[in-house]
């Protein structure tokens, strides 16, 4: 588990890995924090935040050192292995251990143990992904499983845990700007083609703006009306003085949601919508890329609408008449555009509970994981690429004026801006706190439970200090469940990868100081 | 994937041959066979703890009757399920249940007590409940022997230190099933045990701390298990009180929880439009029929009241 608290972030999903650790498996944990997660590790290993790409490497010259690569699945199924070799050369254990800070016998045990595994996993959160260097975090994981071979077999993989019951099924049904349903390119004429003919509209040709991309665009001026489904970015992306300002400069926001939001409360213009895992028919799909059905169990309240009736109607009145249907016949047409989608008719859906993609056609039971091809011989298609990647740490440099690492997660009763998880009578609410190790509150000579000014480069937030004996000494903790209070974003900052988009929420510097009475 | 390879395994079953998978238990090869086994411990996503007794058969050779819940069948047993010793044992296990704890929620208890005949009231009327927190501090010898007319019962009041679930341990009959899913067989949790003993064992937290100061992490799998209602939604233990709980009005929809990537499959039970129980099926893939406080509790943003049309801007 490689920068994910799944203990808390993902618990019933963590329940399978506690059965299989039961079972005899080998946990190790990333994590700089000794997380609920982290307690159940064989080992836990507590990098630098950002220092990530450095220890893979690390585990990577261990590998290669002692000689437990899959020569042949290297061999059969890669490419690039001698570049990336002359990268990680240059990672020995010295170095590994001077940027992550982590015990080198750990990092070589961990290495032996994955290159070794009949079968192992690389599973990952936000740990790897919510830095300026997100990819190359990730590819330094990919290129641990193409080593070993631990890939396209059975109970061995890369598995990214999804934090959102449909991130998934949204890139799925094409809600990417460069992509249509079923990740087809925006791009390739051909594949544009047949959704134009099937829809009978033009779709612009060129990939749009992701999130991040969007927002730049608002802060240059060239986007200028912003319609919101379903998100909160007022509070949830990172330096939100920065992204408010953004969203105040917009001629036009509309947002559409269930709940009047912080971001909702701005708009020019506010779509009621029901909510789409009870109060609607649909589909989602969750990180195992099983597509499954939700159904409506409840009667939308006052004027609140489906999504699907209200973006119909608004594709009317711009002059278009998108046919409404019932979502399974949206849902059959959208099996004729997407071949993965193809063979996951409703009533197998139901009889299967759920179906991973890709589904072909009506025969198959689906696909319980992807890249078996790689141990075809000889390959059929492509061959998976070693892409080297280079240690660089966090933006947000630490310096005597901002020394201490902020980094940011969540708990396990609360989920994301508190949207949703704000409202249940949760027993232990304890609220926004800034988690410190005990021995930097007692250098800052604070207390348990006062209330003290932490300060960003960016912005200054209030908040109590909660002691915390899972944190090293120069690591600090909040979180951005509640932003009503502590607007924990207001300290982050948006350096983000240009290649995912991702903004580096898990480093900040900061200082803690005490409030004068 | 990985297949598992198993070997046939034949017992017989009230005279007639049966054939089960290697590892199967007698309660499966019944199952198989068309045998309504009772049970009131067992569930399919738990490990067996052969608790309640109420599915013991008699096996030929063996001294004792065996749970059929967890034995797993053995090439060439001889199994009776009806003979009159394994229909004497059921009735009697039924009975010792009815006259100490409140099965009244448990269909399924009615269900075998008017198959075995069972008839609790012959060791006589209840006692009346003990107060709060007699149970918790009775220790071993210091109890008084019964007459015989009355029967002694774990009657208490009701443990309510929280807005999501109750504890209501007069209903409890000490099955452990949720004692299994706060531990290894799904939360890996450990906030509750069976204390005491004999007729002193109950379960409770460390030191009887409330839930909230316990270990407790409100994932309900406890109360999703719980086949007698001694663990109940917060909810519809305040509908049952006000008489407004109405089985008639309500229905059950699977859907998928609306918070992480992981997509449990949750059976919204509602009643008047609002959610008023949350479980999971136990042969989801998925879930294997437990879930996390997010999805077991975290619905209540969907509430009308809560809702965007509510004071928003049009």
């Amino acid at each position: 588990m490689w920068g994910s608290n799944a203990r808390e972030t993902h618990p019933i999903f963590f329940h399978h890995v506690l059965k299989a650790v039961r079972n005899g498996a080998k946990l190790y944990v990333i994590d700089p924090r000794r997380t609920s997660t982290a307690d159940w590790a064989h080992g836990w290993l507590s990098l630098e935040v950002g220092s990530d790409v450095s220890l893979a490497n690390g585990v990577a010259h261990v590998i290669l050192k002692e000689q437990l690569q899959h020569e042949q699945f290297i061999e059969r199924a890669t490419e690039g292995f001698d570049e990336f070799k002359a990268v990680i050369d240059r990672y020995d254990l010295a170095r590994v251990s001077a940027d992550t800070h982590v015990d080198g016998e750990l990092i070589a045990q961990m290495a032996r143990d994955y290159a070794k595994a009949d079968r192992a996993m690389i599973c990952w959160t936000l740990g790897i992904t919510e830095h300026h260097n997100a990819v190359d975090n990730v590819l330094a994981l990919i290129n641990l499983s193409l080593l070993t071979g631990h890939v396209g077999r059975w109970g061995s993989g890369l598995n990214p845990l999804r934090g959102q019951n449909n991130v998934q099924g949204g890139g799925d049904m094409g809600a990417l700007p460069h992509k249509l349903v079923g990740f087809q390119d925006v791009e390739d004429d051909e594949i544009r083609g047949r959704f134009e003919k099937a829809w009978g509209c033009k779709i612009p040709a060129k990939n749009g703006w992701h999130l991040t991309e969007m927002f730049e665009a608002m802060h240059r001026g060239d986007l200028t009306a912003l319609f919101v489904l379903g998100e909160n970015p007022a509070q949830s992306e990172a330096d939100s003085t920065h992204a408010l300002k953004c969203l105040e400069g917009l001629e036009h926001l509309i947002v559409q949601d269930i709940v009047m939001t912080k971001t909702a409360e701005m708009a020019h213009v506010v779509l009621p919508a029901s909510a789409s895992w009870c109060e609607s028919e649909g589909t989602v799909t969750n990180s195992e890329r099983r597509v499954q059905r939700v159904r409506r169990a409840l009667k939308p309240p006052g004027k609140a609408r489906d999504d699907i009736e209200i973006l119909c109607d608004l594709a009317h009145r711009l002059g278009f008449d998108m046919q409404t249907g019932t979502p399974e016949g949206l849902w059959n047409e959208l099996r004729t555009l997407s071949p993965m989608h193809a063979g996951m008719s409703y009533a197998r859906l139901e009889a299967l509970g759920g179906i991973q993609w890709p589904c072909p056609d009506e025969k198959s039971a689906g696909s319980p994981f992807l890249h078996g091809r790689l141990w075809e011989n000889p390959v059929r298609g492509m061959k998976a690429s070693f892409n080297a990647a280079e240690q660089v740490g966090p933006v947000d440099k630490l310096d005597a004026d901002f020394p201490l690492r902020l980094t940011t997660g969540r708990r396990l009763e609360s989920f994301n801006t508190g949207v949703q998880s704000g409202a249940f009578a949760w027993p232990q609410k304890r609220g926004e706190t800034l988690d410190l190790s005990p021995d930097d509150a007692k250098k800052l000579k604070v207390a348990d439970g006062e209330r003290v000014r932490i300060v960003s480069r960016r912005g200054t937030v209030e908040a109590p200090v909660r002691f915390d004996d899972d944190l090293k000494p120069g690591l600090a903790f909040m979180t951005f469940h509640f932003p009503d209070d502590v607007d924990t974003n207001l300290l982050t900052i948006d350096a983000t990868d240009p290649r995912s988009g991702t903004a580096e929420f898990k480093a900040a510097a900061i200082r803690v100081e005490r409030i004068r009475q | 994937m990985k297949h598992d390879v198993k070997r046939d395994v034949t017992v017989t079953i009230d005279g007639k041959p049966v054939t089960v998978k290697e590892g199967a238990t007698l309660l499966d090869a019944c199952k198989s066979h068309g045998v309504d086994t009772p049970t009131l411990c067992w569930a399919e996503n738990l490990t067996p703890v052969n608790a309640c007794r109420v599915c013991v058969v008699e096996l030929e050779g063996a001294r004792v009757l065996a749970p059929a819940c967890s034995r797993k069948a053995e090439a060439g047993m001889v199994v009776k399920t009806d003979s009159p010793r394994v229909r004497l044992s059921r009735k009697l296990v039924l009975e010792l249940l009815g006259s100490s704890v409140d099965m009244s929620l448990s269909s399924a208890f009615a269900d075998y007590s008017k198959r075995y005949a069972a008839e609790p009231a012959r060791f006589g009327k209840k006692l009346a409940p003990s107060a709060a927190g007699v149970r918790e501090s009775a220790h071993p010898g210091h109890h008084t022997v019964l007459d015989g007319t009355r029967a002694e019962t774990v009657a208490q009041p009701t443990k309510v230190d929280n807005e999501l679930f109750v504890r209501d341990y007069d209903k409890c009959m000490l099955c452990y099933k949720c004692v299994e899913a706060c531990g290894t067989d799904a939360q890996n949790t450990f906030a509750i045990a069976v204390a005491g003993r004999g007729f002193d064992a109950r379960i409770a937290t460390e030191h009887e701390a409330t839930l909230p100061d316990s270990a407790c992490v409100f994932c309900g799998n406890c109360v999703g298990v719980c086949p007698t209602g001694a663990l109940m939604f917060k909810v519809e233990h305040d509908l049952r009180k006000s008489g407004e709980w109405d089985e008639k009005k309500q229905t059950e929809t699977d859907t998928i929880c609306p918070y992480c990537g992981v997509g449990c499959v949750l059976t919204l039970r509602v009643q008047d439009n609002a959610i008023v129980r949350v479980t999971s099926p136990s042969d989801s893939t998925v879930t294997g029929g437990h879930l996390c406080v997010k999805g077991r509790f975290g619905f209540t943003f969907v509430e009308e009241n809560r809702r965007a049309d509510r004071g928003g801007s049009d």
